[in-house]
């Protein structure tokens, strides 16, 4: 059903130069984004609305530990380790930034490899970042555990305020989730590249759509989203 | 006035984008169940707003009948009132006007105003309605669960949403509340990214965005506020179901509760009025900018004339937009805030009013020497107009910090956004309906059943609201179950309740009516043809009536013109549509 009237009559290079060729551009006819296609631009938008998500609990986070009228437990004595007898603190969160953060480095790859149809390299880099982010909720999971052994609950903690376990939880519960959600995506677009769905412009199954290596990209998009995010959880919750 | 070009043909750029990859369906349950078709997927969630709205209604009656005759009716005690006002002001602002617009009117004009096949991710779009209608489902259960719905009022203000006084607080009623806004926030999530994404990449060649008519102008505006607005309500939801499942304090400040110390404590109630109005203003406008722009699509076309000052339309749409997300604490003069914000926010509320006077002005300034038709959508467009201009000034008096501190909690409120929120933009979805009803069936509403709802519609709405303001002045509060007997009521003031009432039940009794003319229509109804209303949108341009899977054959359409190409001069009909080429054809688009 592709077009294939021509009504180009060659003004289309005659747009106004500087600013008012943004504008142009912008208000132009059939996309106000050029070359970005449909699946880019609804996980832009989808991005935009979630960090206002983000944006939410944060500072709803912050309200909380302003208006409570108990101390707030101290971060870096609460995400300390004990390693041979020496006490490190935000030893854990420290070797999770760092692994979440190189999984987006791994990603990245992926996608430059996705776009040159290296699809053994692709698929085997985002398995890669999906072992990383599995390996961050792992620890993650481990932290929710020592903590709720030393008596952290989501109602109480053995240190001060209650808001500190609630909003603890509850951010780096929804951001986890998050992150098992990318963890989950990442596995099925790597078995659809390593299958070579792409390359023989298979079918979805649900949407009987074909899909092609941008999808890759679009992945990549939604994970270094959920690692920048996890940059602003680090800085406001572990760091403050 | 605008000039006139004697050719409207400009350069019409090359097709730059893949044509979009329809879903056939193999089966009855894809083609009209499951239904990937953004038509039928409009038609599912005007459906299902509609019977949901109706519960609705029923429960506005109920407090009528008890507010207008305290005492008559046994069955509405105190506790079943506050749930009927929570369920019909919950259902009314975001089951049924935002489903309706958005979910609704969007999904079935933006794919067609726009000159697309359909939404740009039509199983998207699916789940979409399905999500909604869960929520829907889980919202209409807490009529059934133990305890009955939550009654903490629409805005669900904690503590007192989930304490043991308020019914359903320490129910089910409260739990499915939230649960069902949740649900309603990710299926609309799902819709209202389709929505944005198609206005944005999938237009028709030639349709700028300068071009598009104030409908889509106003629907996407409205859907990126709804994907900016909504997250906050989503937090605050999750937050206070935490604070009434796991016992955590977000919301909970230290409170003794039937005599004895909750646990919780330490929290902070003002937070959730934040989180909440900071989803609940824009909502406002996510409701009242649909409405805005059909009802400028509406006037144009039932008066032959093109919209005045088009570019000042969108501007204004877009910076109406923008500012509703600052004015929110204007629901919180009276939950004690700093007065430096109350200035802060009583100066951003009152400056939305020059945007939207200048909506006003445009609505009057093309109706002025238009050959106005009174036809049923111009009927209700009209009503619009004179109801949101009412409604708007009193909206002047709420956004003084001074004025609203002794009308706030009073039925002056009520009255107030009964008539910007509510009746308004209904008038506006009513004359949509007769508007678009046509196209959606292929045949006309019945005129007489129209005119009578109108007139007891348009007319009712006034005997309800505007006595309302008066007993608002008189000072009497809100969300009250019975007044009593009140030193400050005067007699007159119950006699003037039960008028009210009688009312209300006359114009729900119209809306019945209307229900019937949209059933009997279908298959009574006078034919249609394709564009009775001579309208230049691209949506009566369609092949078929109603328009079939794909909306428009084997080509695309190409626009070149605006959408308000009526009444040219030198014109051989009195409007253009806006695929005509424009060779030899003249138009009124102001130069670009």
């Amino acid at each position: 059903m592709a077009q294939s009237v021509q009504t180009h009559t060659g003004e289309t290079d005659g747009r106004p130069p500087g600013l008012r060729g943004v504008v142009a551009d912008f208000s132009s006819d059939q996309r106000a984004f050029k070359n970005v296609s449909w699946g880019k631009a609804m996980m832009w938008i989808f991005l935009l609305s979630d960090t206002f998500i983000f944006g939410c609990f944060l500072l709803a986070y912050m309200t909380a530990r302003m208006s409570t009228p108990v101390p707030w437990p101290n971060p870096s004595e609460v995400f300390a380790l004990t390693i041979g007898g020496q006490e490190i603190p935000l030893i854990l969160i420290a070797i999770m930034t760092f692994i979440l953060i190189s999984s987006s480095g791994t990603m990245a790859m992926a996608v430059n490899f996705g776009y040159r149809r290296d699809r053994r390299t692709t698929a085997a880099l985002m398995l890669l970042t999906a072992v990383l982010g599995a390996s961050f909720v792992g620890m993650q999971a481990f932290e929710w555990s020592k903590l709720i052994a030393e008596g952290v609950r989501p109602w109480e903690n053995p240190w001060g305020a209650a808001q500190f376990g609630s909003s603890f939880f509850m951010i780096t519960g929804f951001h986890g989730t998050h992150v098992s959600f990318g963890v989950l995506f990442l596995l099925i677009v790597a078995r659809k590249v390593w299958r070579g769905d792409f390359d023989a412009e298979r079918r979805g199954f649900f949407t009987s759509r074909k899909g092609n290596y941008e999808i890759v990209e679009i992945m990549g998009l939604y994970w270094h989203f959920v690692d920048l995010v996890w940059v602003f959880i680090f800085a406001f919750f572990y760091l403050w | 006035m605008v000039d006139i070009r004697s050719d409207a043909s400009e350069a019409i750029p090359p097709s730059e984008v893949e044509d979009v990859e329809l879903y056939h369906p193999k089966s009855w349950w894809t083609k009209y169940v499951f239904s990937q078709d953004a038509k039928i997927i409009a038609i599912q969630y005007s459906m299902t707003a509609t019977a949901i709205g109706m519960v609705a209604l029923v429960l506005s009656w109920l407090m009528r009948l008890q507010l207008g005759f305290p005492g008559t009716f046994d069955f509405i005690d105190a506790d079943h009132y506050y749930q009927f006002i929570t369920m019909h002001g919950m259902i009314m602002v975001i089951y049924l006007l935002t489903a309706l617009f958005l979910g609704g009117f969007g999904n079935y004009l933006i794919p067609l105003m726009v000159g697309a096949r359909d939404m740009v991710f039509p199983y998207a779009n699916m789940l979409s309605y399905w999500l909604y209608l869960l929520a829907v489902l889980v919202l209409a259960a807490g009529f059934f669960a133990p305890g009955g719905p939550t009654g903490a009022g629409w805005t669900l203000y904690p503590p007192q949403a989930i304490l043991s006084g308020t019914p359903g607080g320490k129910d089910w009623g409260i739990l499915l509340m939230l649960f069902s806004l949740i649900l309603f926030i990710i299926g609309f999530t799902m819709g209202g990214l389709n929505y944005v994404v198609t206005v944005l990449q999938g237009r028709a060649r030639g349709m700028t965005l300068m071009r598009m008519p104030l409908t889509i102008w106003g629907i996407f505006t409205a859907t990126v506020m709804a994907l900016l607005a909504f997250p906050a309500l989503f937090v605050a939801a999750v937050m206070m179901l935490f604070d009434r499942l796991l016992g955590t304090s977000f919301f909970m400040p230290a409170i003794v509760e039937m005599g004895e110390q909750l646990q919780q404590g330490g929290g902070s109630p003002i937070l959730f009025q934040h989180l909440f109005w900071f989803f609940g203003h824009p909502e406002v406008y996510i409701v009242a900018l649909p409405a805005f722009g059909i009802v400028s699509d509406l006037i144009s076309t039932h008066a032959r004339k093109n919209i005045f000052g088009y570019r000042m339309m969108v501007w204004a749409i877009v910076i109406i937009g923008a500012l509703s997300f600052i004015v929110w604490a204007h629901h919180m003069y009276v939950s004690g805030m700093n007065p430096k914000f109350g200035f802060f926010f009583a100066t951003t509320t009152l400056i939305i009013a020059v945007p939207t006077a200048i909506k006003v002005y445009n609505w009057v300034l093309t109706l002025w020497r238009g050959d106005i038709h009174l036809s049923l959508p111009m009927l209700f467009a009209l009503a619009f107009i004179v109801t949101f201009v009412n409604g708007g000034l009193t909206g002047l008096f709420l956004g003084n910090v001074v004025v609203d501190v002794p009308l706030s909690d009073t039925m002056f409120v009520v009255a107030h956004f009964h008539m910007v929120m509510g009746v308004a933009p209904i008038l506006v979805i009513f004359g949509a309906i007769y508007h678009w009803y046509p196209k959606v069936t292929g045949r006309m509403l019945n005129e007489a059943m129209g005119q009578i709802h109108f007139w007891v519609t348009f007319l009712g709405a006034y005997l309800i609201f505007f006595p309302m303001h008066y007993l608002g002045l008189l000072g009497i509060p809100r969300r009250y179950h019975e007044l009593g007997e009140t030193a400050f009521i005067p007699e007159s003031a119950h006699t003037l309740n039960a008028f009210i009432s009688v009312m209300a039940l006359t114009v729900g009794a119209a809306q019945i009516l209307f229900l019937f003319n949209l059933v009997w229509s279908l298959k009574k109804g006078r034919e249609a043809g394709g564009n009775p209303w001579r309208a230049t949108t691209l949506e009566w341009q369609t092949p078929q009536t109603p328009p079939a899977h794909g909306n428009w054959g084997k080509e695309l359409p190409i626009v070149y013109r605006w959408a308000y190409d009526y009444s040219v001069p030198g014109a051989a009909e009195d409007f253009i549509p806006q695929n005509q080429p424009g060779l030899g054809g003249p138009t009124r688009e102001a130069a670009s």
